[in-house]
């Protein structure tokens, strides 16, 4: 295992009154694809939004290489290189698909090359490259979200729930892209409901219940354990 | 050429595009075309209405912000002129230096607004921008030996721009060349370019981060973008063309007064031509500015002239009463507003 580009130490997170993350403690190794696992409410989403700054960190430390990026703000962190795609995917709806992807490009023009693997990894985005991002499907949406992430090179991908509610045909073409992306040597933290993909695109796992870590390892390790699934993930037959 | 001096942003909707050339060419040809001073002084106001509106579209439409000192920097451009030009004398020098003055005046405070201002909730902000804006207009009727107080001040502008000037002997298509003709076209031309400006501006990508930002502001500064500095950067850029407009305005009118620059019923008639014309896609400014001014000078007239019509009628009269007149534009607006919730433009377009 690689060493860590982005650690977390003892992060709490308090939205409004609600305590959501007590403790949570985990590191993504460079060039890996972390799945960050648990059920619904285990804190997931929130542990993204906290390492983005878009939820304050009320304890503990967020390194990102070498880096306490906890108090920065939001911007300042995603010009560190995080690139992040949010649960609601949070496309333009009013901008074109073009101008969602030249938006994203925040440090200059679009590299071709770049952009010629993003719409060959996703076409309908070169089909309705003019078109309001609004009017896209669920699908075409979250293909534009994660390619806003892709669309130029970022030391780590934070993705949460690519998969969720799309089609079977949409999963396995953004699966493909994740791979693509994966081989290109990226380091992703992936929130992830599908286990199936976790597994498929998984190096190491991180397991959250109750807003903390309870379980941390090897994807192999974890795919491998059915009574260790069934007692962390509640997936039933697992057992 | 047409594509390149229009941003790219065309009007993509024939009827519209229509409407914006009659608009253009009638203004463009003004002097020539209206006869009468009340027809050129409509005129006038509406080139400077559709700066005003569309200064105010780019900071509501596009950046999603909601303010009420808009007229504040309106105020400011035309007492920068006022007061130079009633302290200093008439000429160039003390209208330029005065223009100056109110446009950086209304930088600074839009400035100060913004970052003190814009990191808190948008309600908060308009209240903020509210309290700054009935704050000024205090302040200039207190500062009566400067401003004029409540009366406002007169003041003389270059001799060139007065109606004694002539340019030209000979008529032009029976018109004559006058002061009052190259001030009008003083105007319609600092209007005109200040149009294709923001045009280019909402065009631009500083225009695609306004509108991301306007959409999800959060999102935006994920991406990676200083959602304060755009806000700010908004704020001052849509205040310095109000001030401009305000400068022009003032030069055109030779008068400023708290009533005809910083009061709330302009707020509330910018609002109103927003909102008709179409949000966030300025030339909703150009129709709604138009179809408001043309509806403030002419609607008491065309009600008068109905009203003698149908004399011998029962009950029309009553209701066609030119002094009901504004009962008749508010009906309009609620109307527009009813039938064209995404304004004019919106509906041209197949927006709604």
């Amino acid at each position: 295992m690689s060493e860590p580009i982005l650690t977390l130490r003892s992060v709490a997170t308090d939205i409004g009154r609600y305590h959501i993350l007590h403790d949570v403690s985990f590191s993504v190794p460079r060039g890996e694809v972390t799945m960050l696992l648990g059920r619904n409410g285990a804190g997931k989403t929130t542990t993204l939004r906290t390492i983005m700054g878009l939820w304050r960190a009320r304890t503990g430390q967020v390194l990102f290489a070498d880096e306490d990026i906890a108090a920065l703000p939001t911007a300042e962190i995603s010009r560190r290189g995080i690139a992040y795609v949010p649960e609601d995917m949070g496309i333009f709806s009013d901008l074109t698909v073009g101008e969602n992807l030249r938006l994203a490009a925040i440090s200059g023009p679009m590299d071709k090359a770049r952009l010629a693997w993003i719409t060959a990894a996703f076409p309908p985005l070169k089909t309705f490259w003019d078109s309001a991002a609004g009017t896209l499907s669920g699908g075409q949406k979250q293909m534009l979200s994660v390619a806003r992430a892709m669309i130029e090179e970022r030391r780590l991908y934070l993705i949460d729930e690519p998969s969720k509610g799309l089609a079977p045909a949409i999963v396995t073409t953004l699966a493909r892209a994740l791979k693509d992306l994966k081989r290109a040597g990226a380091t992703i933290l992936l929130v992830e409901q599908n286990f199936a993909l976790s597994r498929a695109l998984g190096d190491g796992a991180v397991v959250m219940e109750d807003g903390r870590t309870v379980w941390s390892g090897r994807m192999a390790d974890l795919a491998a354990d059915a009574a260790l699934q069934g007692r962390l993930l509640g997936m039933e037959g697992a057992a | 050429m047409l594509r390149a001096i229009l941003s790219d942003d065309l009007p993509r909707s024939r009827l519209l595009a229509v409407l914006l050339a009659v608009i253009l060419v009638v203004l463009a040809a003004a002097p020539f075309l209206l006869p009468g001073t009340r027809a050129l002084e409509t005129a006038a106001r509406i080139c400077m209405f559709i700066v005003l509106v569309a200064s105010y579209d780019l900071l509501l439409g596009y950046a999603g912000i909601v303010s009420f000192a808009h007229t504040m920097f309106f105020g400011m451009g035309a007492y920068g002129v006022a007061i130079a030009a009633a302290h200093l004398g008439p000429g160039w020098l003390p209208i330029g230096a005065g223009a100056a003055a109110g446009v950086a005046l209304a930088a600074l405070t839009a400035l100060a607004i913004a970052l003190f201002s814009l990191r808190v909730r948008a309600i908060f902000f308009a209240m903020i921008t509210l309290a700054v804006a009935s704050a000024m207009a205090v302040l200039v009727s207190q500062l009566s030996g400067i401003t004029g107080g409540e009366d406002g001040l007169n003041f003389r502008i270059p001799r060139e721009l007065t109606p004694g000037f002539r340019l030209l002997e000979e008529p032009v298509f029976g018109t004559r060349i006058t002061g009052r003709v190259i001030a009008y076209y003083l105007v319609f031309g600092t209007c005109l370019a200040l149009f294709l400006v923001m045009l280019r501006v909402v065009n631009s990508p500083f225009g695609s981060v306004l509108q991301a930002i306007r959409e999800n502001a959060f999102r935006a500064e994920a991406i990676g973008y200083r959602v304060v500095v755009y806000r700010a950067a908004a704020t001052c850029l849509a205040a310095v063309i109000a001030a401009l407009a305000g400068a022009v305005f003032a030069v055109w009118l030779r008068y400023v007064g708290p009533g005809t620059t910083l009061g709330m019923e302009i707020m509330i008639d910018i609002l109103l031509m927003v909102v008709i014309g179409g949000m966030g896609t300025m030339y909703g400014a150009v129709l709604g500015a138009t179809i408001f001014v043309l509806a403030q000078n002419y609607l008491q007239a065309l009600m008068e002239r109905a009203a003698a019509a149908t004399a011998g009628l029962p009950l029309l009269p009553d209701i066609l009463n030119p002094d009901r007149w504004l009962l008749w534009l508010g009906l309009v607006f609620i109307l527009s507003v009813y039938f064209f919730p995404a304004g004019i433009v919106g509906r041209l377009r197949g927006r709604a």
